[in-house]
């Protein structure tokens, strides 16, 4: 264990530089959040993942969020525990029918100013699950949604500019 | 591959008594119209196929003989609207009682909405005991269910899983799909084998039009299969240790997780695979230049991961942990024909990728690891022994990748055909068996994740443990919420 926790100090950081504030994708992501967030946030966020019935490729990409190479929490970007404890709603998948109570409980269990990304193109509008008996639509046919994120998944790398865009716009 | 047949019902009860005799292992068992299915597996390549017309809506129950197929039983009853009769819990499993319809396979009847049904438990009675309800929101980032455990203490006494709530309904959106809609359904069936689940839809429609894909597609799926395996492997090993709080392994599984997830996305353009296979043969060929970076992403992980399997080794605090957590036995692993890294660690000496000898593994050169513990710590080793032999056959696909085309566009049947697959995924065995109509769509898709005979025997395995130890087995199982609720 020694060497291994050694050679991490002695090499350099597996991290990658943060967005640039004139990324295309975190300019056309921020564009899209309101500008109100970031006053009443400043430069932390608390998040709380729900899965409303994704294929859990999205949760794999989220999870990637936190290794070595994006490293979310230099951002001040952490996920909770609990909604009582979070700023932002992350969604994925398309809302299933049995998931939406669930849903509609998380969202009014945490408390006032609070965002919701719906992530990933099933979170948008049901993806390719669309019209099924058995889901709802996406997020924003259950709940008021502030950013969408794309992608089948979303590559970790879109979800940091999109929650860097909540945060005001990037990093620096 | 043997397929034999049966339309005789009294097969049907035969069959359900040699699977409790243990001389059968369920591998599928879904409905189809007015009549049910039954998939099993006397161990040789092929498989057996039973088929029960359902005249009055009802078929003998083989749960009541064989507990695995008894959430497969409530599935049908929920989807299909057959009944098993004489199975041992007539409740829901699927429907919450939330749907607009009743029985979507079925005869698809609205239905009235409004309160969804109280779910009966299942109950624990003594002093002093207390139930704990998780879910199906959890505190971690994962899919969407509910344990309901009744714990003496800190001791678990029973735990209940009660799923459904990622359906999504993909059978009913199969059926009337096309190849290209049925293929990009599959991959999204449970995300993390979304490979495993294109090459069984696409080997499955493949048999059942009589075509099989070129050779080099079928090389390049493999390739795509243990890619997958890698990197689903490696984020387990770091997230089971994570579960123990030893994040420092979880940090350099992940690292290397990210760089396979990397060299899949330069070959083949999408990190997890996605929308890549499709019944022909594949969508991306690789050259020269893609082919070096697979290689290097070999090396690389060769070149470190031996150091952190030394870690966890040495690490005592570590091991305290995970040995002799969650045994499962092999007995129980038998009888549920329990496939994938869970069987395997109790010692079930089963893969389809050696036992049904599929292109190419017919053609390559590996082992399949066993190990007899059946704890969490049996599962990471089994990983950990996986994990090198996948990088062994990524090495030998990319020397002996054969040279030709990767797609040849399936000829229309002529009549309706069925074929199935059974493929091993990192989870264990994906089995999906499709029949097409005259028009060449799908008219019926059955996908059975390995989960489903995984899950019930995390609730044995669980059994007086502790419950501050329910993540660490969980993990250690990690089974597929998406890939069994459909």
């Amino acid at each position: 264990m020694r060497r291994t926790l050694i050679e991490g100090l002695l090499k350099g950081p597996l991290t990658e530089a943060a967005p640039r504030r004139d990324d295309p994708e975190l300019a056309a992501l921020a564009a899209a959040v309101d500008r109100a967030a970031a006053a009443s946030l400043g430069r932390s966020l608390a998040i709380r993942h729900v899965d409303a019935g994704s294929c859990n490729g999205c949760e794999l990409e989220i999870h990637a969020l936190g290794n070595a190479f994006y490293d979310l929490e230099r951002f001040g970007l952490r996920f909770v525990a609990s909604p009582r404890h979070a700023d932002v709603l992350l969604v994925t998948g398309p809302v299933t029918v049995n998931m939406r109570e669930a849903l509609e409980r998380t969202y009014a269990a945490t408390p006032a100013p609070k965002w919701v990304i719906a992530s990933g193109g099933c979170a948008k509008d049901g993806g390719v699950f669309r019209g099924s008996y058995a889901v709802v639509g996406g997020v924003g046919d259950v709940l008021p949604v502030d950013l969408y994120v794309p992608g089948c998944p979303p590559r970790p790398a879109t979800l940091l500019k999109a929650l860097l865009a909540l945060l005001g716009g990037g990093g620096g | 591959m043997t397929t034999a047949k049966s339309t005789r019902n009294e097969d049907w009860s035969e069959a359900a008594r040699r699977l409790a005799a243990g001389e059968a292992r369920l591998v599928g068992l879904w409905g189809d119209g007015a009549e049910v299915r039954m998939a099993i597996s006397t161990g040789g390549p092929g498989l057996e196929f039973l088929r029960y017309a359902c005249d009055a809506g009802a078929y003998p129950s083989v749960g009541a003989a064989h507990a695995p197929a008894i959430r497969l039983e409530r599935a049908i009853a929920d989807l299909n609207g057959l009944k098993a009769e004489g199975a041992p819990d007539a409740r829901p499993w699927l429907d919450h009682g939330r749907w607009p319809v009743r029985h979507p396979l079925g005869d698809g009847s609205p239905a009235a909405g409004g309160e969804p049904e109280r779910y009966a438990f299942l109950t624990a009675e003594g002093a002093g005991l207390h139930q704990i309800p998780v879910g199906p929101v959890h505190a971690g980032i994962i899919e969407p269910g509910h344990f309901r455990f009744h714990a003496s203490g800190e001791t678990v006494v029973r735990l209940e899983e009660r799923f459904g709530y990622a359906h999504k309904g993909v059978e009913r959106l199969m059926t009337g799909a096309d190849l290209r809609r049925g293929a990009e359904l599959a991959a999204r069936v449970s995300g993390d084998s979304t490979v495993a689940y294109q090459i069984a839809f696409a080997r499955a429609v493949e048999q059942a039009l009589g075509f099989a894909a070129p050779r080099r597609a079928n090389w390049l799926r493999a390739l795509m299969a243990e890619i997958e395996r890698v990197a689903n492997h490696l984020g387990d090993i770091g997230a089971i240790c994570n579960d123990a709080s030893f994040a420092l392994m979880h940090a350099h599984t992940g690292a290397l997780r990210e760089l396979a997830l990397r060299a899949a996305d330069h070959a083949f353009g999408h990190r997890l695979m996605m929308d890549r296979i499709a019944p022909g043969g594949v969508d991306v060929d690789l050259d020269r230049d893609k082919r070096a970076a697979l290689r290097e992403m070999v090396a690389t992980i060769r070149e470190r991961f031996p150091r952190l399997v030394e870690l966890y080794d040495n690490t005592a605090s570590l091991q305290d942990r995970t040995v002799g957590a969650g045994r499962l036995s092999l007995e129980l692993a038998e009888r549920f024909g329990c496939g994938g890294v869970i069987g395997r660690a109790s010692g079930r000496d089963f893969d389809a990728r050696r036992d049904c000898a599929y292109s190419p593994y017919d053609e390559l050169r590996f082992e399949t690891p066993v190990q007899r513990e059946g704890d969490v710590n049996a599962r990471v080793w089994l990983r950990v022994r996986e994990v090198e032999e996948s990088l062994r056959l990524i090495s030998q696909i990319l020397d002996r990748l054969p040279i030709g085309p990767i797609f040849a566009q399936p000829q229309p049947a002529t009549s309706p055909g069925e074929g199935w697959a059974l493929i091993e995924g990192f989870r264990g065995d994906v089995f999906v068996h499709v029949r097409l109509g005259d028009d060449g769509r799908v008219a019926r898709c059955h996908l059975r994740d390995p989960s489903w005979f995984q899950w019930p025997l995390l609730e044995a395995a669980i059994e007086g443990n502790i419950v501050a130890d329910f993540p660490l087995c969980n993990k250690s199982f990690n089974c597929s919420y998406s890939g069994c609720d459909l």
